[in-house]
């Protein structure tokens, strides 16, 4: 196709199309918005700090009995902060209309939602591996076991991600979808956090932990490579109102 | 000027209309917003809709977009762009990060965004979106358009004037008759009249 | 943007189908009348009494039918949600809505009488045994999606969102049940299992597969009675269903 020539068809942008650019320029909006949108980002931090805080105040502070339920604790909180963020994830966007232009305009939709889940992940689960550590020592987790607890996070935030954004998705267009969310994405996490804190409690026994590390990336890899599929198709049916 | 990058689709031929639209139907909380609505937009028209609140004038803009699947019969369009009540822009960011977003996301870089920022008249790139009046908003929702420039042949908007000033208006003018002037094509609801004549018409809610 | 078809595809009309499902309803119908009488004498009076369990063992003809079809229907949910987000299927909505409600009470059936025969077996109500957690986790599965729904107001997205959470968790059911398995032989060497005792005399399994028949039977009768009453329902507004409900009050 050919334009009639003139000054008025001037064209305001280069026109050769890059997939990656797609997934790169939601990646860099995303995280713009969570740099500065700051309290998004530390508020599941507090969450998670704070009730880490309530256990051996409802428990006991015997070292020996925090640390049994440290691994199970720990990921249990990641889970619900997880669901913190993830409750703001589409809205925003859902409302202020970018939503439907993302809908519309990105080639292909699946890579800019790939860029949007990267984005998700270093502003709401990096900083909250980063900070486990810290919760581990309070609650005595033994030293040696940190490294796995950090491997166990890493690879199995991402899963949480993928599928909580299939959840967010979903209930996006609905007015308060708090607890359907944690309804909808509980009983989907229950692998990662199986495996999660099995690694765990096996590295603080002394047991080889590459099992349940292995599985955390298979589940890693396989939701990285599902989920953005099914969030395209949730966040179009999400516009189509 | 350049070649349409898209080769691989075959819709955006020159001869073939930019929309088509047969024996629409639309029902609305049990109410008939509109039956057999039949029209084909060829390039360099404008199709104006009209109509009262309610009539579906909306609907039907969704539904060409493909943002409204409830509509029976059969649409055809070509690669588009939505301009709607709902901005699409987001208040954090800057006025150059939301462009830059946009055209990313369409797989392209934008180049000259100063320069079309002007032409919007809100010449301010590093201001966040927050800090700009509705008006200089939705100029900027304009300049968005703009960038979609010959890959999206067809606009599709829903009160464009809304919020806008008379020089607003007067842009949008100037807008859709470049974009009729590049081969281009336009389905417009409103309630104000416009200031480009449109080729078609349709009336709806009667 | 390619071809915009809104045209529904009308793979399955409906009054086809109410009509086709009449016939097999009742042949369904009939077919769980007599095995599942038979299975039950057969299995509660003629069969013998476990050597280890005695009677209590006898639960398994109602439990064992159950939590198999609970899952069962999982996969029907899993598949009528695929078929409805590739073609768009109406139909497949309306199979996925009533096997949603039948699946959903079957899990709960099937954990109740789990933990009836839990009571003499464990000597407790519940045993966060593997099969008990992956059941008790396809009841959340199903809450989960019947929540969903009853959120969505809009028919159309209300079918579209079910539909696709049933296909991921469709594709995730395989690794919760082996990922609880993997969890349970952690925390207990396998556990005491009645059902996987290979040594199980025909005389106690012959009228189990009886039983497993007839409840599919059953269900397949439930599944079609309510999906006709769903359709007369949801096409309250066309002719043919308000004939076929003038004829059904005139009777």
């Amino acid at each position: 196709m050919r334009h009639s020539s003139g000054p008025a068809c001037r064209a305001w942008a280069a026109h050769r199309v890059r997939p990656l650019n797609a997934l790169v320029a939601q990646f860099l909006r995303d995280w713009r918005i969570a740099l500065r949108s700051r309290h998004e980002m530390t508020t599941p931090l507090m969450f998670f700090a704070v009730v880490v805080m309530l256990f051996p105040l409802a428990i006991s502070p015997e070292p020996e009995q925090l640390a049994a339920i440290a691994p199970g604790v720990i990921w249990v909180l990641a889970l619900l902060a997880s669901l913190l963020s993830l409750e703001g994830l589409f809205k925003r966007d859902f409302s202020d209309g970018s939503l439907e232009q993302m809908v519309l305009s990105a080639e292909p939709l699946f890579l800019a939602v790939v860029g949007k889940l990267l984005a998700h992940w270093c502003a709401a689960s990096l900083p909250l591996v980063i900070f486990a550590p810290i919760a581990a020592l309070a609650l005595s987790l033994p030293l040696e076991a940190l490294s796995t607890l950090l491997a166990s996070l890493l690879l199995g935030t991402p899963t949480v991600a993928c599928l909580g954004a299939v959840g967010a998705a979903l209930t996006v267009s609905l007015g308060r979808g708090g607890m359907l969310l944690a309804l909808i994405v509980m009983p989907l996490y229950i692998p990662v956090l199986i495996f999660g804190t099995s690694a765990t409690s096996f590295a603080v026994a002394g047991l080889s932990v590459a099992g349940p590390l292995a599985w955390l990336a298979v589940l890693a890899g396989l939701s990285l490579t599902l989920a953005p599929f099914a969030v395209s198709a949730a966040i179009r049916m999400a516009c189509e109102e | 000027m350049s070649e349409l990058s898209t080769p691989s689709n075959p819709r955006v031929l020159s001869s073939m209309p930019l929309c088509r639209a047969i024996g629409l139907r639309c029902e609305r909380g049990g109410r008939e917003l509109f039956s057999d609505l039949s029209f084909t937009l060829d390039r360099g028209v404008m199709l104006e809709l009209r109509g009262p609140n309610g009539s579906g004038k909306s609907t039907l803009l969704r539904a060409l977009a493909g943002l409204y699947p409830d509509v029976d019969g059969e649409i055809d369009t070509c690669d588009l762009a939505y301009f709607g009540h709902r901005g699409g822009l987001s208040p954090t960011l800057t006025v150059a990060e939301n462009l830059a977003w946009f055209s990313g996301l369409a797989g392209t870089t934008a180049d000259d965004v100063p320069g079309l920022l002007r032409r919007v008249g809100v010449p301010y790139p590093n201001r966040p979106l927050s800090e700009l009046s509705a008006g200089q908003q939705r100029r900027v929702g304009l300049a968005r358009l703009m960038m979609t420039g010959e890959r999206k042949p067809l606009w599709l908007l829903d009160e464009p004037l809304t919020a806008l000033d008379s020089a607003g208006e007067a842009l949008v003018g100037e807008l859709i008759d470049e974009h009729l002037a590049c081969g281009g094509g336009v389905v417009c609801a409103t309630h104000q009249d416009l200031p480009v004549v449109p080729g078609l018409r349709i009336e709806l809610g009667h | 943007m390619g071809m915009l078809k809104t045209f529904w595809h009308r793979l399955g009309s409906p009054p086809w189908m109410y009509g086709i499902a009449r016939p097999w309803m009742w042949g369904f119908g009939v077919l769980a009348a007599v095995l599942i009488p038979a299975g039950l004498i057969w299995g509660l009076f003629i069969a013998p009494p476990d050597y280890q369990q005695s009677d209590a063992f006898r639960i398994i003809y109602v439990h064992v039918p159950t939590a198999i079809l609970a899952q069962s229907c999982y996969l029907m949910i899993g598949i009528a949600g695929f078929v409805h987000l590739v073609w768009r299927m109406k139909l497949a909505d309306v199979v996925l809505q009533e096997a949603l409600v039948i699946g959903a009470s079957l899990t709960a059936l099937a954990l109740i009488t789990g933990s009836v025969w839990g009571r003499p077996m464990w000597g407790t109500w519940w045993e966060w045994d593997a099969r008990t957690t992956s059941m008790l986790i396809l009841l959340f599965l199903y809450f989960g999606i019947y929540a969903l729904r009853e959120a969505i107001p809009r028919p159309d997205s209300r079918a579209r969102a079910s539909a696709l959470l049933a296909v991921v968790g469709l594709i995730n059911i395989p690794i919760i049940k082996y990922s609880v398995e993997w969890w349970r032989t952690l925390h207990q060497p396998s556990t005491f299992s009645m059902v996987e005792q290979p040594k199980m005399p025909a005389e106690m399994y012959l009228p189990l597969l009886v039983l497993v028949l007839g409840f599919y039977a059953f269900m397949g009768a439930v599944l079609l009675a309510r999906i006709r009453v769903e359709l007369l329902n949801r096409e309250s507004g066309s002719s043919w269903a308000q004939a076929e409900a003038r004829r059904l009050l005139s009777s």
